[in-house]
C-alpha cells in the first residue's frame, strides 16, 4: 500500500475538515492532490503534528480535525500519544502513515522496523479508538468510519517506504500559514453567524 | 509551601485581562498554584503536557484557532521546547506567549536547577526571544500585556522570567 493511493482514496472527505500534515513526503502528496485553504503542513518541528491537531480540536469542538502523521515524527513526540488520551476531544482522527522509515533523509529504518507497534502505543495510552490498516480497503473504510465517529481515533496505516523525488513545492510556508488561520476565521465566522440565525 | 499564592494570583488575572484562553502546563514547584487555577477556572482550556514542546504546537493550534494562549513552564522546560519554538513558533511566525519559571538563580537551594538557571537568559538572547521580569506584583499585569502586545504585532515568541522574588516567600528562619 503506498501513502498517495491512502491520501487520493480519502482526499474528497478533506473538504470540510482542518487538515494538519507533517513534513516531507506526506506534505508533498497532499499537495500533488490538490492544495486547499483547509490544509496546513508543518514543514518541521517534527513531533508537533499530532500536538496542533490537538490545540485546534480543543479550540474548535465543532470542527473535525485530521492530523497526517508519520512513524519518524510520532516517535519523537510519543508522550503526545498520552496528551490526546487525556482529553480525547471526539472531533480529531489521527492518522500516521508508518513506512518504517524516515523517508526522506535517505531511508534510514525507524523502530517501527524492529516491532515498536505504534497502534500498541496509542491503545496502551488511552486513546479511545485505535485501528491499523494494510490494504487501501482497510485504510478507506477505517477513516471513513473515524470521520463520522464522535470520538477520538488513532489509525496507523502501514505503507511502503516511496516518495515523491523532491520535497520542496511552490507554495511557501508562511503563504500557507496565513491563509489556514484567514480561512479558520472565515469559516468560524459562518458557524457563529449560522448559529446566531438558528436562534 | 512558599511558593506565593497572592502572586500566583496576581500573575493569574493578569492572564486573563489578556484574554487567555488556553494554557498548557507541565508543574514545577513554583507553578503549583496557578495550574490550580487555571484547572479551577470553567473559562480556561488548561491542556497538561508530558513534555513541554508539546505546548508549542497547541498554542499554534490555538492561535490559528483564534484562542490566545499561554505556556506556562520551567526554565528546563523551556530548553526541552527549543526545536518547537525555533522551527514552528519562529518558522511560521506563531505569537507564544511564554511564562518561563526562573529556577536555577541567586538563592536557588536545589543543586540540580543551577545549571539550567544559567543558561536561561543566554539561550533566549541566542534565539532573539525578547523577554523582560516578572518580579513586582505591581507591575506583572503591565508586563504581561506589553509582552502580548508585542508578541501579536511582531508575530514572534516573547518570554516573560517568573523571578523568584516574585514567587517564593522565604519561610522565617
Amino acid at each position: 500500500m503506498k501513502r498517495l493511493d491512502c491520501l487520493r482514496a480519502v482526499y474528497d472527505q478533506l473538504g470540510d475538515c482542518l487538515v494538519v500534515t507533517i513534513m516531507g513526503a506526506v506534505a508533498t502528496e497532499l499537495q500533488s492532490l490538490g492544495h486547499k485553504p483547509n490544509f496546513f503542513y508543518l514543514q518541521h518541528a517534527m513531533g508537533l503534528g499530532s500536538s496542533t491537531g490537538l490545540g485546534l480540536a480543543l479550540c474548535l469542538p465543532q470542527q473535525k480535525i485530521v492530523v497526517f502523521d508519520g512513524d519518524g515524527s510520532i516517535l519523537m513526540n510519543l508522550g503526545g500519544y498520552s496528551t490526546m488520551a487525556r482529553y480525547r476531544p471526539k472531533n480529531l482522527v489521527h492518522v500516521v502513515f508508518d513506512n518504517e522509515s524516515l523517508l526522506s533523509v535517505g531511508g534510514f529504518p525507524t523502530a517501527t522496523s524492529t516491532g515498536t507497534d505504534l497502534e500498541g502505543v496509542a491503545r496502551a495510552s488511552g486513546i479511545p479508538r485505535t485501528r491499523a490498516a494494510h490494504t487501501i480497503e482497510e485504510f478507506s473504510s477505517a477513516f471513513t468510519e473515524a470521520m463520522q465517529t464522535n470520538e477520538l481515533t488513532s489509525m496507523v496505516a502501514k505503507v511502503e517506504a516511496v516518495g515523491p523525488s523532491g520535497y520542496v513545492t511552490g507554495l511557501a510556508l508562511l503563504e500557507n500559514r496565513f491563509q489556514f488561520k484567514r480561512y479558520i476565521e472565515k469559516s468560524t465566522t459562518e458557524t457563529r453567524r449560522h448559529g446566531e440565525e438558528r436562534k | 509551601m512558599p511558593v506565593s499564592l497572592t502572586n500566583s494570583g496576581v500573575v493569574y488575572q493578569a492572564l486573563k485581562k489578556c484574554g487567555i484562553g488556553l494554557v498548557s502546563a507541565l508543574p514545577e514547584t513554583w507553578l503549583v498554584h496557578l495550574i490550580r487555577m487555571a484547572e479551577d477556572d470553567p473559562q480556561m482550556i488548561l491542556v497538561r503536557l508530558a513534555k513541554e514542546e508539546e505546548g508549542v504546537g497547541i498554542s499554534a493550534g490555538a492561535h490559528f484557532a483564534g484562542v490566545k494562549s499561554a505556556m506556562l513552564m520551567q526554565n528546563h522546560g523551556f530548553l526541552a521546547s527549543v526545536n518547537g519554538i525555533v522551527s514552528f513558533a519562529q518558522l511560521y511566525r506563531i505569537p507564544l506567549l511564554m511564562l518561563i519559571s526562573y529556577r536555577g538563580h541567586f538563592g536557588e537551594r536545589d543543586p540540580w536547577q543551577t545549571q539550567g538557571g544559567s543558561a536561561t537568559e543566554p539561550l533566549l538572547r541566542a534565539l532573539g526571544i525578547p523577554y523582560s521580569f516578572l518580579d513586582d506584583p505591581a507591575k506583572v499585569e503591565k508586563r504581561i500585556a506589553e509582552a502580548q502586545t508585542w508578541a501579536y504585532s511582531s508575530l514572534h515568541p516573547a518570554a516573560l522570567l517568573l523571578t523568584r522574588e516574585l514567587m517564593w516567600e522565604e519561610p522565617a528562619p
